[in-house]
C-alpha cells in the first residue's frame, strides 16, 4: 500500500499547508464583527468548478494510487509473468502528450483573446485524443492476438484493466472537451472559454501524467527505480 | 485577517460578496421530484436512507429469529441466513449511515448553515441523489434476481464471495452487489465534491473557518475523507467483478471447489482486504465525525453553554480523519498478515484514541454546570455519548493484537461494533431528525412519542448489544447460523439469545412509533416558529420557516461571531445568533479553550 500511502501523504502536505493559512489557532470566542479574511485586492476569487476539479484529481489520483498499489503487491507473488509492452503504446503516448499540448496551447490561445488559435486547438486536442484512444484498442488487439489474454495472467489484467480505466476517464473528459468546442464554435467570447478550457487542459495534464506513471510501471522502469532508490537507502 | 470597518449601527453592507444565480424551477416535477434546490435533494436523500433502514431493519429481525430460536424458522436456512447479514451490514453501513449524514443532513444543513444559498453544483447535486437511488435499486433487484443477494458477509472477502459454495457467489447477487458499490461511489463522489467545495467557496461574508458550527466542520471532514477513501471500495469492486465475470486472478488463489480444480491460480485474497479496510475503517469515521460535529451542537445549544474547547475539538476531527487512514489493518490480525503490520497497527489505533478523548471530555466539560434542558435531541445526544464511550474502550481492547486475536471471531466483536459505529451515530440521527424537523416542517415532533422512542430504543439497545459482549467472551462464535448442537455453548447462551431476540423484535416495532411521528407531526405538530431551540447557528435565523428556495430572501447573512455565543454575560438574551451585529462583551472572560 506504499504508493495509495506516498500520495495521501502528498496530499496531507497540502492540506496542512492550507489549513495553515486559514487561521485555525485563532481564538473565534474572542472575536466579534465580521472580521472576514478578505483576499488581497488584485487576487480575484477562484472560481469553484476549478478547486472542485483539483479537488476532482485528488479522488482520481488516489483511485490511481491504489491501483499501482494493488499491481505492485500482486506482482511479487509468484505467479506473475510481465506483458511485453506493444510498440505502438510509445506512439500513442506521443499523441497523448500532442493533445496535451495542443490543449495548452488552446488555453493560451484563449488568454491572448485568439479565437482561431483557441479553436483550432481544442479540435487538435481532440483529434489527438481520439487517436491515443484506438491506439490503445490497437495494442489490446495486438497483445489478445499474441496470446496475452485477460484471465492468462494478473499481468495482463493489470494491463487491460489499466489501460482500460485511464481511457474510460479520457472518454469522459472527452465528453467535456467536446461541449468545450461547440461553445467555442458557437461564440467568439474567448473570455467565456477561458475556464472551460482551462478546466479540460489541466484534466487533459494529469491524464498525461498518470499515464505516463503507468507506462513507467508496465515497462518496469518503475520497479528498477524503486530498487535503485531501495539499495542506495541500504 | 482583515478587519472590517463597521458602518452605523456596526453592521456591514451586505454586498460585497457576489450573489450567486440560482436555477429557479417551473413545475412540480423540477420542484419536487427532479429538484435542484439541496433540501429537497436532503429530504429525498434522508427518506430513501430511511426507508433502506428500515428494510435492513427487518432483515435483522430475521436474523435474530434464527439466533435466538434455532431450527424454529424453517424459511431461514443457512444461505438466508447469510444473505440476511451481509445485506443488512451493506445497507445500514454504506447505503444507509453513510447516505444520511452526508446525503442527508450534508445537503440540508451545510448551505444553510454556511449562509448560501444553495450547493454550488446544484445540478450534479440533483444526479448524486438519483444516482444513489439507482445504486440502491440495483441492491434491491439482488433480492429479486437468481440466486438472491450475494451471502458473502458485508465484507464480501474473495476467494469465497464468488465461489458456488456462497449465496450468490456464482449467481447474480455479487455481481448486483458490486455494481450497485460502484455506481454509490459514482454517486457519491459527485454529492462529496459538492459538499466539500460549497464549504470551500460559498461561505456568508464574515464566516471563516473557524466559526463554523462544528456540524459542519463533521460533514466537511467526513465528505473529504470519504472522497478519498471510496476509490479504495471502488478498485476493489472493479477487480473482483473481473475475477467474478472474467475469470482473472487478482485476488483468487488456486482453489479445488468439490474435487475440482478451478482454472485459477495465485491470486492474494489478502489484498482485497487491504484494499476492502483501506476504505472500510476510514468509513467508519466517515459516519463519526458529522456524529460528533451533530453531538457538538446539540450539546451546546441545550446546555446553553459555549462548546468546550472549540479549537481543539476542530484540531481534533482533522487529527481523526488523517490518522483514520492509517490505522485499517487493525481488521485484519487474524488475517495471515506480516504480524509486524499488527504491532504497527495497535500503536496508530491506540494513538487515534487521543484526539476521540478529546472530544469526548469536551463534550462533557461543555455539560459541566450547563444549564442543561432535557429535551428529545438533548437525551439522545446524552446517550450518544455513554454509548461512545463504551463502544470505544471495547475497540481499544479489540485494537490489541493479544486480545483481538481469541475475540476476533466472537460475538464480542458484533456487540463492539454495533455499539460503536450502529447504535452511537443512529442516536445522533435520531437526535438530528428530532432537532432540525421544526427547520424542514415548520412543526415540533410530538414530544410525548419521542420520549417513548428515546426511552425504548436507548435502554432496548443496551438490552440488545450489553449481553453481546458476555457472549463474546463465553466464546459464541459470530458468523454462525446455527450453534443449537454445539457442546461447549451452555444453555445460558441459549437463553440469552433468546432474550436479545425478543427485545430486539420489540426495539425495532417501536421505531414505527418515530416513523408515525415524522408523518403525523406534519400535519399536527405544535408550529415551532423560526428557533425553537432558541440556537445561534445561521439556519435558524432564516426570514422563513421552512426556508423557501434560495434560503435567505433578498440579502445574504453576513457573520459576526462564532457558532457559540450561548449565556455570553450582559447580553439581552441567553444565546446571540450568528449573523446579530455586535453588542458589548465587556465582562466576557478570555473564555474557555
Amino acid at each position: 500500500m506504499a504508493s495509495i500511502l506516498l500520495f495521501l501523504s502528498v496530499l496531507a502536505c497540502i492540506g496542512a499547508w492550507w489549513l495553515s493559512r486559514q487561521g485555525l489557532a485563532s481564538k473565534p470566542w474572542l472575536e466579534q464583527g465580521a472580521t472576514v479574511a478578505l483576499p488581497p485586492a488584485d487576487d480575484a476569487p477562484i472560481p469553484a468548478s476549478k478547486v472542485a476539479l483539483w479537488i476532482f484529481l485528488a479522488v482520481i489520483g488516489s483511485f490511481f494510487a491504489l491501483f499501482i498499489s494493488a499491481y505492485s503487491m500482486r506482482m511479487q507473488l509468484p505467479d506473475w509473468r510481465a506483458v511485453p509492452v506493444p510498440t505502438i503504446l510509445w506512439l500513442n503516448t506521443g499523441m497523448l502528450a500532442l493533445s496535451s499540448i495542443a490543449l495548452h496551447g488552446a488555453r493560451n490561445a484563449a488568454r491572448r483573446g485568439d479565437v482561431t488559435d483557441l479553436r483550432w486547438g481544442l479540435v487538435a486536442a481532440g483529434v489527438a485524443a481520439l487517436a491515443f484512444l484506438s491506439g490503445q484498442l490497437v495494442a489490446w488487439q495486438q497483445l489478445t492476438g499474441e496470446g496475452y489474454r485477460l484471465a492468462a495472467n494478473p499481468a495482463n489484467a493489470f494491463f487491460y484493466v489499466l489501460t482500460g480505466l485511464h481511457g474510460l476517464h479520457l472518454l469522459g473528459g472527452l465528453v467535456a472537451l467536446g461541449r468545450t468546442t461547440e461553445k467555442a464554435w458557437r461564440t467568439a467570447d474567448t473570455a467565456r472559454l477561458r475556464l472551460p478550457v482551462d478546466l479540460c487542459a489541466t484534466y487533459w495534464h494529469f491524464l498525461l501524467l498518470v499515464w505516463l506513471v503507468f507506462l513507467s510501471i508496465l515497462t518496469g522502469w518503475a520497479g528498477e527505480f524503486v530498487d535503485i532508490c531501495r539499495q542506495i537507502l541500504t | 485577517m482583515v478587519d472590517v470597518p463597521l458602518g452605523p449601527g456596526g453592521v456591514v453592507a451586505p454586498g460585497d460578496i457576489e450573489d450567486v444565480e440560482l436555477y429557479h424551477p417551473h413545475s412540480w416535477v423540477t420542484k419536487y421530484v427532479f429538484a435542484q434546490d439541496a433540501k429537497v435533494i436532503a429530504i429525498q436523500y434522508s427518506l430513501v436512507a430511511l426507508s433502506v433502514g428500515l428494510l435492513a431493519l427487518v432483515l435483522s429481525w430475521l436474523m435474530r429469529l434464527q439466533l435466538g430460536f434455532p431450527g424454529v424458522f424453517a424459511f431461514i436456512d443457512a444461505n438466508a441466513y447469510y444473505q440476511f447479514i451481509t445485506m443488512h451490514g451493506m445497507m445500514m453501513v454504506v447505503y444507509v449511515l453513510t447516505a444520511l449524514f452526508l446525503g442527508g443532513f450534508g445537503n440540508y444543513l451545510i448551505p444553510l448553515m454556511i449562509g448560501a444559498r444553495d450547493m454550488v453544483f446544484p445540478y450534479v447535486n440533483m444526479l448524486s441523489f438519483w444516482v444513489y437511488l439507482l445504486a440502491v435499486l440495483v441492491l434491491v433487484a439482488s433480492f429479486f434476481a437468481p440466486g438472491g443477494p450475494t451471502g458473502a458477509g458485508w465484507t464480501l472477502y474473495p476467494p469465497q464471495a464468488i465461489l458456488s459454495g456462497t449465496p450468490g457467489g456464482q449467481e447474480w447477487g455479487i455481481i448486483l452487489m458490486l455494481v450497485s458499490l460502484m455506481i454509490f461511489i459514482i454517486g457519491f463522489t459527485m454529492g462529496g465534491l459538492n459538499y466539500v467545495v460549497t464549504v470551500l467557496q460559498a461561505r456568508a461574508r464574515g464566516m471563516t473557518l473557524m466559526r463554523m458550527p462544528l456540524t459542519v466542520w463533521g460533514i466537511f471532514t467526513a465528505s473529504f475523507m470519504a472522497l478519498l477513501a471510496f476509490p479504495a471500495l471502488f478498485v476493489g469492486a472493479v477487480m473482483m467483478l473481473f475475477d467474478r465475470i472474467f475469470g482473472t486472478s487478482f485476488f483468487m488463489p488456486a482453489i479445488v471447489e468439490m474435487g475440482q480444480p478451478l482454472e485459477r491460480n495465485g491470486g492474494s485474497p489478502l489484498l482485497f482486504q487491504h484494499l476492502f479496510w483501506f476504505f472500510g475503517h476510514p468509513e467508519v469515521y466517515i459516519v463519526a465525525l458529522p456524529a460528533f460535529g451533530i453531538v457538538s451542537d446539540l450539546i451546546s445549544t441545550n446546555a446553553r453553554r459555549n462548546i468546550f474547547g472549540y479549537r481543539m475539538m476542530v484540531w481534533a476531527l482533522l487529527a481523526i480523519g488523517a490518522l483514520s487512514f492509517v490505522v485499517w489493518a487493525h481488521h485484519m490480525y487474524v488475517s495471515g498478515m506480516n504480524p509486524y503490520f499488527g504491532f504497527f497497527f495497535a500503536t496508530t489505533t491506540l494513538i487515534i484514541a487521543i484526539p476521540t478523548a478529546i472530544k469526548v471530555y469536551n463534550w462533557i466539560l461543555t455539560l459541566w454546570r450547563g444549564n442543561i434542558h432535557l429535551n428529545i435531541p438533548m437525551l439522545f445526544a446524552l446517550a450518544f455519548i455513554v454509548t461512545f464511550v463504551n463502544g470505544g474502550l471495547t475497540g481499544l481492547f479489540l485494537g490489541n493484537v493479544v486480545v483481538d486475536v481469541p475475540l476476533s471471531d466472537t460475538m464480542f466483536v458484533v456487540a463492539h461494533f454495533h455499539m460503536v459505529m450502529g447504535v452511537a451515530p443512529i442516536l445522533v440521527i435520531f437526535g438530528a431528525i428530532y432537532h432540525w424537523y421544526p427547520k424542514v416542517t415548520g412543526r415540533m415532533l410530538n414530544d410525548t412519542l419521542g420520549k417513548i422512542h428515546f426511552w425504548v430504543t436507548f435502554l432496548g439497545a443496551y438490552a440488545i448489544f450489553f449481553p453481546m459482549h458476555y457472549l463474546g467472551l463465553m466464546g459464541i462464535p459470530r458468523r454462525y447460523h446455527d450453534i443449537a448442537d454445539m457442546s461447549f455453548v451452555p444453555p445460558s447462551a441459549h437463553t440469552l439469545n433468546a432474550f436479545i431476540t425478543i427485545v430486539a423484535l420489540f426495539v425495532g416495532a417501536i421505531q414505527l412509533i418515530f416513523v408515525f411521528n415524522l408523518f403525523w407531526s406534519l400535519r399536527h405538530g405544535r408550529p415551532s416558529g423560526g428557533n425553537p431551540w432558541r440556537a445561534t447557528t445561521l439556519e435558524w435565523q432564516t426570514p422563513e420557516t421552512p426556508p423557501p428556495h434560495g434560503n435567505w430572501g433578498k440579502d445574504l447573512p453576513v457573520v459576526y461571531r462564532w457558532a457559540y455565543d450561548y449565556s455570553v454575560p450582559g447580553a439581552d438574551q441567553d444565546f446571540l445568533p450568528q449573523n446579530q451585529p455586535g453588542t458589548a462583551r465587556s465582562t466576557m472572560g478570555p473564555g474557555h479553550g
